[in-house]
């Protein structure tokens, strides 16, 4: 599905991503861990479409297309979702004109015909009951006044009505607190299929005792470091970061 | 031509879609300002000698007055020479109904999306075409008089309704009031005339459409509406005119009279020709609009949505005289490539227990200025006023410019004033966040904007609400890239 090769990549002067390659099949989940100012969020970034960055090596390729050509949107289109760590607001968009100004934006890409009205509200209002969601969710604007656990629900709310094929997840366990973090889990594992993809950013292994990822890599100062099963996440917990830098030193 | 020709035509003209010309035959006066021109408009409209009288009169007082120049606005300089003041398609005689109006203009306006047939229009609004300096068509008149409603252009009002025209014409703008203003009283041409009697409730949205046609013309139309006690209309006007190279120059006045308990709401969705990306060309919108709550518990309600002009400068305002009267100014202005914007309101509280509330929505994009320019003058006396000012700029890139002033003038102990005011850029996070969803660039900005405007939008009557979304977004086109 997804294929990175020796990509390379800095922030003005800055390099930040130095030769991180993956491979990414249908159905796997895949942990990012490291400490911060790893790359973690760049890489996230970069798969996203993001501008400020720039690619100076390497290459990536989503179900065989060369994906670092495509505009943001055409990406967003082609099923990729980017869950954000810090959901912006938008004053007076309410969160449901946004969801189907999204899906149908994606249905026409595809061919499709606009959703019916009757039928997107039907949609929407399980999806919300699902993430223990208020209906008056909905019509308030996007993000506008909302708490951190509810940015991030919406977020999960957005992937489950999208879709998407390649879900990124950046940080979305950072701000939650134990109760949030199970709903978002749970969200989470909801959409969880054999032809959909996971990456999961971030910092602890807090995340990945709900969401159980098939491989992890650890990062660090722009590389992928270490990888290994669901047990790598549990060492790292246990012995810190320092542990990696000290075997990257030597 | 050629269908792909066309296509490229259409994607050239794409940002102004009503910018086409009605090929007609016109009757246009000559170039030029004097008081022949003012007789020879008078005797066109075979206008009563109080008319003439008063047309004359405010000449004078034209002469004597100069430009002002105390808005954030450049431009080059006018010439009042230069332009006609009278141009209107030619007919044999006045048609008597719509099956007799020039096929050519009912072609116009449907092309517009404004079809003159009654069969055709939205239930529920009933539309006065002005076509440069005339009145083409008013329709639903019929279904209105029942009502006791009279809706009807300008010119047939001064024969139909003499009484009423003397009484309240200048009551509320007088002649003097501005240098606009008076040449607006000296020459204007047509325009359109509402009058709801006592204790009737209008029973449609009426709506007057205003388009410019015919080149090197200026168009000065005045409207004038009276609301006797316990009365309720909202009225609606539009305006397009086509794209050409030199500027053209629209100065019209709006009268609102509210008498006892009476309600106007005063929608304006401004859609005139604003010059290409360069400047060149577009709209010069010089508009003088009050409203007179002269009654108790009157309410006077403008919204405006202004994204078209060169040049606008316009201050619908509020006189709150009667006692526990209500006025309300709802703003979005919209400046996108060279458009200039200096627009605002006044609201003078001369009552006990008046309200007010200003929310003002400026938008600037490409090297656009947009100004909010705003008085609440409180008067002694005025025990108990009240007024809400909210004033929020939006800048989208880095080349624009917005700015505000507010004058606030306040002589009596008892007022409360309340003013906020915020200026936000569209961020790269909003826009991005929007592409990651799968929204296009400027489909982003067109929902982050219309976002922004919300809290005007939702005065719009619905229809026109839906129009002016449509609007806004073509007008910030090419403005994300």
């Amino acid at each position: 599905m997804l294929s990175i090769q020796h990509l390379e990549a800095r922030a003005g002067e800055q390099a930040i991503l130095n030769g991180i390659s993956l491979e990414i099949k249908p159905g796997e989940v895949h942990a990012i861990m490291g400490p911060n100012g790893s790359g973690k969020s760049t890489l996230s970034n970069i798969l996203a479409g993001r501008e400020g960055y720039e690619v100076t090596h390497g290459s990536v390729t989503y179900e065989g297309k060369d994906l670092l050509v495509m505009k943001p949107e055409e990406r967003a289109r082609e099923g990729i979702f980017l869950a954000f760590q810090y959901p912006v607001e938008i004053p007076g968009v309410s969160n449901i004109y946004l969801l189907k100004a999204a899906l149908n934006a994606i249905r026409k890409h595809h061919g499709q015909t606009e959703v019916d009205a009757m039928d997107f509200l039907q949609l929407v209002k399980s999806k919300i009951k699902s993430l223990n969601l208020d209906e008056q969710f909905l019509y308030r604007g996007v993000n506008e006044g909302f708490s951190g656990g509810e940015k991030k629900r919406n977020e999960i709310l957005q992937m489950a009505i999208l879709e998407p094929r390649l879900c990124i997840l950046d940080e979305t366990d950072s701000g939650l607190d134990i109760d949030a973090l199970k709903i978002v889990a749970d969200g989470v594992n909801a959409l969880r299929s054999p032809t959909r993809s996971f990456i999961m950013v971030t910092h602890y292994q807090r995340l990945l005792s709900y969401i159980k990822p098939d491989v992890v890599h650890v990062l660090a100062q722009g590389r992928i470091v270490k990888s290994g099963g669901p047990e790598l996440a549990l060492e790292l917990e246990a012995r810190g970061y320092g542990w990696i830098d000290a075997s990257l030193n030597h | 031509m050629s269908a792909s020709q066309e296509q490229i035509d259409n994607l050239i003209h794409k940002e102004y879609k009503p910018g086409f010309v009605t090929d007609l035959e016109a009757d246009t006066l000559p170039p030029g300002l004097n008081e022949e021109v003012i007789r020879a408009i008078s005797q066109r409209k075979n206008e009563p000698p109080f008319m003439l009288a008063w047309r004359l009169k405010a000449y004078e007082q034209w002469l004597t007055m100069s430009e002002p120049d105390w808005a954030y606005l450049d431009y080059q300089a006018i010439d009042y020479n230069s332009i006609s003041y009278y141009s209107a398609p030619k007919v044999k005689e006045a048609p008597k109904s719509l099956d007799e109006v020039d096929p050519k203009l009912i072609e116009t306006y449907k092309k517009l999306g404004i079809p003159l047939h009654e069969q055709e229009r939205l239930a529920g609004v009933a539309v006065d075409a002005v076509f440069d300096s005339v009145s083409v068509a008013t329709t639903f008149k019929h279904k209105l008089k029942e009502a006791g409603v009279i809706f009807c252009s300008f010119s047939e009002a001064v024969h139909t309704h003499p009484e009423l025209i003397q009484q309240y014409l200048g009551s509320v703008v007088p002649p003097s009031d501005n240098f606009f203003a008076a040449l607006n009283a000296a020459v204007f041409s047509d325009g359109s005339f509402v009058f709801i009697p006592k204790g009737v409730r209008c029973p449609m949205e009426l709506s007057t459409y205003f388009r410019i046609n015919a080149a090197n013309t200026g168009q000065f139309e005045r409207t004038l509406i009276i609301a006797e006690d316990y009365s309720h209309v909202s009225y609606l006007e539009g305006c397009t005119a086509p794209m050409r190279d030199e500027n053209q120059l629209h100065a019209a006045v709006v009268e609102l009279i509210a008498l006892d308990h009476a309600e106007i709401k005063y929608s304006t969705v401004q859609n005139w020709y604003p010059g290409d990306e360069e400047g060149r060309g577009g709209i010069f919108n010089f508009v003088t609009k009050r409203g007179d709550c002269r009654g108790r518990h009157a309410k006077i309600s403008w919204t405006q949505v202004e994204t078209g002009s060169a040049i606008t400068w316009k201050y619908p305002s509020c006189i709150l005289r009667g006692d526990h009267s209500i006025g309300e100014f709802y703003s979005v202005a919209v400046s996108n490539h060279r458009q200039q914007a200096d627009t605002g309101t006044k609201m003078i509280h001369i009552g006990k227990n008046t309200k007010s509330t200003i929310i003002s929505k400026g938008i600037s994009a490409g090297r656009a200025e947009n100004t909010y320019r705003g008085q609440v003058k409180i008067l002694p006396g005025a025990l108990n006023a009240r007024n809400y000012t909210q004033c929020d700029s939006l800048l989208i890139g880095p080349k624009c410019g917005a700015h505000t002033f507010p004058y606030i003038e306040i002589k009596e102990p008892t007022a409360r004033l309340e003013h906020e005011a915020t200026t936000a850029k569209i961020s790269e996070d909003q826009l991005f966040f929007c592409q990651q969803r799968g929204l296009s660039a400027e489909d982003a900005v067109s929902m982050i904007v219309n976002g922004f405007c919300k809290q005007v939008f939702k005065e719009l009557p619905m229809e026109f609400a839906v129009e002016a979304q449509a609007l806004l977004g073509i007008s910030l086109e090419g403005s994300v890239g």
